[in-house]
């Protein structure tokens, strides 16, 4: 009896977890399809990599929101370290490092670094602040990075990297250039990031996650959102696990960051702003908190959406019916009679396939 | 790092009986000494001195307001004492955090449930079991062996654990949706996989009728005999305490009125004039 409740319950999470893998991948191969089939506008196109990097961004704030319970409202503001970090490291190794797509993984791989060091000295002091304050320290964080990098002037020449805060104080040779140019960001990008990278971007960050959530430490996390005394009075730690789950969502924000970054010719600081947060944060909430593949759809959807009303008459009205589509999911999801209707169709389906089970299993 | 504690058995372990006496350890697994509390400028316990010895079952009394639950949110540091020593085996826990006294080997219940309630019954035991079941957070992540074999261990000795209150089958269940019985008895399933040498149950028979409250106190003597643990229990249903606590405390407005066995409570004209007023005449 409990072997079998065992393969079950085992089942269950595991079918779940390769439920979002297989989505992503088919979603991956259908959208390869149709870009070879010549489907795919070069708006959509050209939309693919930001939908990854949102997609990555949405489920690593759904751990800090969803899985932990803690609110955080900068998160653009790892993707901010990543991006610029990333950005950096890939004009640093464009001779070092010839093949494209090894620079592009290791600009991730130290916008993923980055990430975690922003994350450490953040989470660190505010993880100790519960609720709002948290909310609003994450928020000022946000805002700092994006202020920092504003005034940062960053140059490259042979002797390697310098740093000024003004323009007239950049001290290099004659052969070096700009990598980072204060408000106006970074410029002449080599453009390296791919949609294969940000599919593999989105496997990774699926099987950290997903298998984080489904472990010792996990369950420690999620014990810290339902009931914060209970976990301590078994011995839990609330800093170790608050800040684990913290970094690790700060980490893969730094890695799509990256990602996001190597896609643009040119990004500005003011890109990753309170705006950006929120963006982020609305898909998490509309996808529902703790639902990993809620993040994925409604991060990809609710990107796509403002580009797919792009065309012809509803153009002038399209973020009107975006905001309008929001409102009405909200109220959807949130408003128990609809809601109870839907619970009830989605019961009576899985009955269905519990009878058709159990008569395969008589036979 | 953390202290390894050795797995539950479920075997009882051999009675007292046939230890050798030179074996059995006398000293207390729990002492108090002077413990207060100040919130402000009420005093909420004071004075209070109390042992619990390894296997005794030791119950907790007192009109509401006495400070009872204070008591036990002293001992789990929960507060910080402002007065007052703590000794949990001889080791003084005045620098410890709640965790790290759970991880010494307090372990309690909470007299208003907390559950994890939105996890699962077993994963509401696993989470009890964090301390003896650790493995590396990157284990865990790319599943490596360590992973598999702790999280094989975890499951076995939740649903080992479960079985003390016959509720193994119920490890899938939502916590939350479980009955309200149910829920008290997992809270204690949970408190006992963190492997304590003192369970502290705060009101452990609240709600529950006279034959729920029969089968809980065979339950908490079963519990104590096969773990081989102290238990301190808050309680007001006098039936259960005078009938399975060897040693009572009765606590009135912060302070210990009396200390014994059930006789001599019972007995005693402090702990009468505390719940019932003073004789008139």
């Amino acid at each position: 009896m409990s072997g079998k409740a065992k393969t079950l319950r085992m089942r269950k999470t595991t079918v779940n977890s390769f439920i979002n893998y297989a989505m992503v991948i088919v979603l991956f191969v259908v959208t390869q399809i149709l870009i070879g089939q010549g489907a795919v506008s070069n708006t959509i196109q050209s939309m693919l990599v930001p939908v990854c990097c949102y997609v990555v961004m949405a489920v690593s704030l759904n751990l800090t929101v969803g899985i932990l319970g803690e609110l955080s409202l900068g998160h653009a503001g790892f993707m901010s370290l990543g991006a610029f970090s990333g950005i950096i490291t890939a004009a640093v190794l464009k001779d070092a490092v010839a093949s494209e797509p090894l620079r592009l993984a290791i600009a991730m791989v130290v916008g993923g670094i980055f990430g975690c060091i922003g994350g450490v000295i953040i989470g660190l002091p505010v993880l100790r602040l519960r609720g709002d304050y948290l909310a609003i320290v994450t928020l000022a964080f946000g805002e700092i990075i994006k202020n920092v990098i504003q005034v940062l002037y960053i140059g490259l020449d042979e002797n390697g990297l310098h740093f000024a805060t003004k323009e007239s104080n950049m001290v290099m040779s004659e052969a070096g250039t700009f990598v980072v140019r204060g408000p106006m960001g970074a410029t002449g990008v080599t453009r390296l990031s791919s949609f294969a990278a940000g599919f593999i971007l989105i496997l990774i960050t699926l099987f950290v996650v997903q298998n984080l959530v489904d472990s010792r430490a996990g369950r420690a996390i999620l014990s810290l959102r339902d009931n914060r005394i209970a976990a301590e009075s078994v011995g839990i730690s609330v800093t170790k696990y608050k800040l684990m789950a913290f970094v690790i969502s700060a980490v893969l924000a730094g890695m799509a960051g990256a990602l996001y970054g190597l896609n643009y010719s040119s990004t500005v600081a003011s890109k990753f702003d309170f705006n950006t947060s929120i963006l982020v944060l609305v898909y998490v909430v509309l996808g529902g908190l703790g639902s990993i593949r809620g993040s994925i759809i409604a991060a990809a959807v609710l990107t796509l959406l403002p580009e797919l009303l792009r065309n012809g008459t509803i153009n002038e009205y399209r973020m009107l019916i975006y905001a309008v589509i929001l409102i009405l999911v909200m109220l959807v999801t949130n408003n128990p009679t609809l809601r109870g209707a839907v619970d009830l169709i989605a019961k009576k389906i899985r009955s269905i396939g519990k009878k058709e089970k159990a008569e395969g299993g008589a036979q | 790092m953390s202290k390894q504690y050795p797995k539950p058995k479920l075997v009882p372990v051999p009675s007292t009986n046939i230890i050798p006496e030179r074996d059995i350890d006398k000293s207390p697994i729990l002492e108090c000494r002077h413990l207060g509390i100040d919130f402000g400028g009420l005093t909420a316990v004071s004075d209070f001195n109390m042992a619990i010895g390894r296997t005794e079952i030791a119950g907790l009394i007192g009109p509401n307001g006495a400070g009872k639950t204070t008591v036990f949110n002293l001992l789990t540091k929960v507060y910080q004492p402002t007065r007052g020593t703590i000794l949990l085996d001889g080791h003084d826990t005045h620098s410890m955090t709640t965790a790290q006294v759970s991880r010494a080997g307090i372990a309690r219940t909470f007299q208003n449930i907390r559950l994890f309630s939105r996890l699962s019954v077993e994963d509401n035991v696993k989470i009890g079991l964090h301390n003896q079941t650790a493995y590396p957070m990157w284990s865990g992540i790319f599943r490596l062996p360590s992973y598999w074999k702790k999280e094989r261990v975890a499951h076995e000795m939740a649903l080992e654990l479960l079985s003390i209150f016959d509720m193994q089958d119920l490890a899938d269940h939502q916590a939350g949706s479980l009955p309200y019985g149910a829920q008290r008895r997992l809270e204690i399933v949970r408190a006992l996989a963190t492997g304590p040498s003192l369970l502290l149950l705060d009101e452990p028979a609240a709600g529950m009728n006279p034959s729920e409250t029969a089968e809980l106190m065979e339950n908490i003597v079963k519990i104590r005999d096969t773990f081989q643990i102290a238990i301190m229990l808050i309680e007001h249903d006098m039936n259960l305490v005078m009938g399975i606590c060897e040693g009572i405390c009765v606590l009135n407005f912060g302070k210990i009125i009396a200390k014994g066995t059930a006789e001599e409570i019972q007995a005693n004209p402090a702990v009468i004039e505390a719940y019932l007023g003073k004789k008139e005449g």
